[in-house]
């Protein structure tokens, strides 16, 4: 591990405790914005390209909608008593100081403008509950503020009350889409994964050859040939991933796993060039019909390839809508095998296949890593795994300390249900929000640091796309390296010996024996 | 005359209470809920969401892992005000029920408990910089409303005693429409006109939390959405999309 660099040039400050809450620092982060979109960025998403002329009347009018519509923002909006619980909980807080990051501070930016207009006290008495009306500088500030929200709902599980600061957020969004101030980053990737199937606006022969590349370095290291197959009719299970897994890392080398253990399960299975994503921005962006286009594309291609069940890969707010949501806008699903769960994650894949015996494990293969796990926002406190409650968290831990021998677990209240965002979700993974995703970051890091200083923890490991390219970004910032993230699959592929595949100990003696 | 006022007072705060709360719980009850938001931990079952809830009302489960301090004193104060709540059935009840007769020392004691527990929530809402910061005025008003009510009470129960059979006997002829003679005793009746207060305004402040805890989906689901399709009325009439995928040129 490098020398922590903490006094790096606009680096973070060392925090010695995650949970260290700072000292309120008013408009700290009040400039920093995320880029808007273009016409060409909201129109495909159906909504107006630039910002209406009568949009406070329309902007109202959808709040009062979204109450009328929404059951979670209406009695969100009227029970919050401003106890202060949550007020500590944020990573954007904790890692800013800026207090609009404090939860209850990010609701009221909205909840002052719904009780102008909706609730009789802030009608006739707005200076008593902090009413306000909705002026132009309220908007911006929705948007600088509501795009400072990953939507990771650490504050839902602190509220006494279930308060999820995440469906106020995904209201904001999208009554700002609605009057035509849409966040570039998110609405951009909808718009391309609406043309192509993906987030990356990769067609399918360019998929076809990064999936031909990547069998050909799975023969090269194992000496199998280990198929990654793509649009294969009648295949058993589909496979749903983030189109990250095709070119980042160390995200591949999780897509890598996946296939090893496919394999190793003797499966049939594809992935679909037309629902070629995981992801699904449309949640980020609080929109309904999006969310549920984009997930209609899985029913499509399941349907398409006639494929018996959906896997889906580590990506944590697509594990959200997969778990949650895509019975709900995509089912019923009477046409796939009933007997698994529908969809299935492929840690549970992966945890089953290691209690049928199906896999070989050599944990050494990963004694050079000492982990720890960082579970993502969204897989945490929005979906489960497995058949037991809390199986999100635990299978996960399962499947790690089933392939590496140095495992440990950073501090109690960062971890399962109160795991830190990585400081990148729900749709802030984006350049122009970096000073806020290293800063939002710290109380993660901070944890990492301290198994770092206790137990010599050199890797960490997530099952989320998104923290996986985050992580790799702001690492460096923290004194790791970039590739000190890694993906769960990435530790399986190391450590599964396939049937047939060369071990070391053997090409050592092939390569003397000529 | 004040007797009749207060009177008036009473059954108008009585009829907006109820009428109030029940339209905000219908409102809560009819709106619908798109999607499965349930937060962890999760129950799987009808039945943990039931024991979750049972741990919320009764133990303040999540506070008290996100809060301590907060924990102490809406703890102190909510569950002081219920038993000073249940001793004041005995001003409405003739004979008094057992029970009430029993637990009068206690209910007498735990007034002091409730505005210990005001007075902690309120110095937290003034001296907690963050917590300042989130506080509008209404808020200190609302705590300065309960204090009024448990200060004079007290003050009643412990200082100035006040002509209690009389008050009870007011309270029973409220009971069936036959307006009696109230004390006037300036204590008592800013203690009453403070109690109508908070009963026309329950409804239309953040009071409502306590109906509105039990219309949370993150806390009343049950995680159970891929076994059982969870699907609001709104959404099952959005226009259909195209079950199989649409032919086009690949590039």
């Amino acid at each position: 591990m490098a020398a922590l660099d903490m006094n790096a040039e606009g680096g973070p400050k060392f925090v010695g405790d995650p949970l260290k809450i700072p000292k309120i620092e008013c408009g700290a982060m009040m400039d920093t914005n995320t880029y808007k979109a273009a016409p060409a960025h909201n129109e495909p998403l159906g909504f107006p390209g630039e910002l209406l002329e009568n949009w406070q009347e329309v902007a109202i009018a959808k709040l009062g909608e979204l109450a009328a519509t929404n059951r979670a923002f209406q009695v969100y909006l009227d029970t919050c008593v401003k106890c202060g619980a949550c007020t500590d909980k944020c990573h954007y807080f904790l890692g800013t100081g800026d207090p609009k990051n404090m939860p209850v501070a990010r609701q009221d930016l909205l909840r002052s403008v719904y009780r102008r207009y909706y609730t009789f006290a802030g009608k006739y008495f707005p200076w008593l509950v902090g009413a306000r009306d909705l002026t132009r500088e309220v908007l911006d500030e929705w948007y600088t503020y509501y795009h400072q929200c990953s939507q990771c709902r650490r504050c839902a599980v602190a509220c006494p009350y279930g308060i999820d600061t995440a469906e106020i957020s995904m209201a904001a969004r999208e009554i700002l889409d609605t009057v035509g101030v849409g966040q570039k980053y998110c609405n951009e990737i909808i718009a391309k994964l609406k043309k192509t199937g993906n987030n990356l606006g990769m067609n399918p022969k360019a998929l076809r050859a990064t999936l031909e590349d990547l069998e050909e370095d799975l023969e090269e290291e194992t000496g199998i040939p280990i198929k990654l197959p793509l649009d294969v009719q009648g295949a058993d299970i589909l496979l749903i991933t983030p189109s990250a897994d095709f070119f980042a890392e160390p995200h591949i080398d999780g897509l890598l796993g996946y296939a090893k253990v496919f394999h190793a399960a003797g499966v049939n299975w594809t992935i679909s060039s037309y629902a070629s994503e995981a992801a699904n921005f449309g949640m980020f962006i609080g929109s309904y019909e999006n969310m549920r286009e984009v997930s209609w594309r899985i029913r499509q291609a399941a349907k398409d390839l006639g494929v018996k069940r959906i896997v889906f890969g580590e990506c944590g707010h697509a594990w959200r809508v997969g778990y949650s949501f895509l019975n709900t806008l995509a089912g019923p699903f009477d046409f796939l095998d009933q007997n698994y769960p529908i969809p299935q994650h492929i840690m549970e894949f992966t945890s089953d296949a290691i209690d049928d015996g199906l896999l070989k494990i050599d944990k050494s293969k990963n004694d050079e890593f000492v982990m720890t796990y960082h579970d993502s926002c969204n897989v945490a406190r929005g979906s489960a795994m497995g058949r037991k409650e809390g199986g999100q968290f635990d299978l996960p831990r399962k499947v790690l300390q089933a392939v590496c021998n140095h495992y440990y677990e950073m501090e109690r209240d960062t971890i399962r249900e109160n795991t830190f965002c990585c400081g990148g979700g729900g749709g802030l993974l984006t350049d122009d929000l970096m000073d806020l995703r290293i800063k939002g970051a710290a109380p993660r890091m901070t944890a990492m640091q301290q198994v770092s200083a206790d137990h010599g923890v050199t890797h960490m490991a997530a099952i989320c796309a998104i923290c996986k390219t985050q992580f790799s970004k702001v690492m460096p910032k923290y004194g790791y390296e970039m590739d000190n993230i890694m993906s769960v699959h990435q530790l399986v592929a190391n450590a599964v010996i396939l049937d047939g595949q060369e071990t070391e100990a053997e090409a050592a003696t092939a390569e003397e024996t000529p | 005359m004040i007797s009749t006022v207060f009177a008036v007072l009473f059954y108008l705060a009585t009829i907006l209470l109820v009428v109030g709360v029940g339209m905000k719980v219908m409102k809560y009850a009819r709106t619908p809920v798109p999607l499965k938001i349930v937060v962890s931990p999760a129950p799987r079952t009808k039945r943990g969401v039931v024991l979750r809830m049972f741990r919320e009302v009764i133990f303040f489960e999540s506070l008290f892992k996100s809060n301590k301090w907060i924990w102490i004193f809406a703890y102190l104060f909510h569950w002081g005000m219920l038993i000073v709540l249940l001793r004041h059935l005995r001003y409405f009840t003739e004979p008094v029920w057992w029970w009430v007769e029993l637990m009068q020392p206690l209910g007498k004691l735990m007034a002091f408990v409730m505005l210990a527990g005001l007075l902690g929530l309120w110095a937290r809402r003034i001296f907690q910089e963050r917590i300042r910061y989130i506080s509008n005025p209404s808020d200190h008003l609302m705590l300065a409303l309960l204090v009024g009510i448990a200060g004079t009470g007290t003050l009643m129960t412990y200082v100035t005693r006040t002509d209690v059979i009389m008050v009870k006997s007011y309270m029973l002829g409220l009971l069936r429409f036959d307006i009696r003679e109230l004390p006037l005793d300036p204590i008592l009746l800013s203690h009453l006109g403070l109690v109508v207060i908070l009963m026309i305004i329950f409804p239309i402040s953040k009071l409502i939390h306590a109906p509105g805890l039990f219309f949370a989906p993150s806390r009343t689901q049950v995680d159970n959405a891929r076994e059982k399709r969870h699907i609001s009325k709104w959404a099952r009439n959005l226009p259909p999309l195209p079950e199989g995928i649409p032919k086009k040129k690949e590039g």
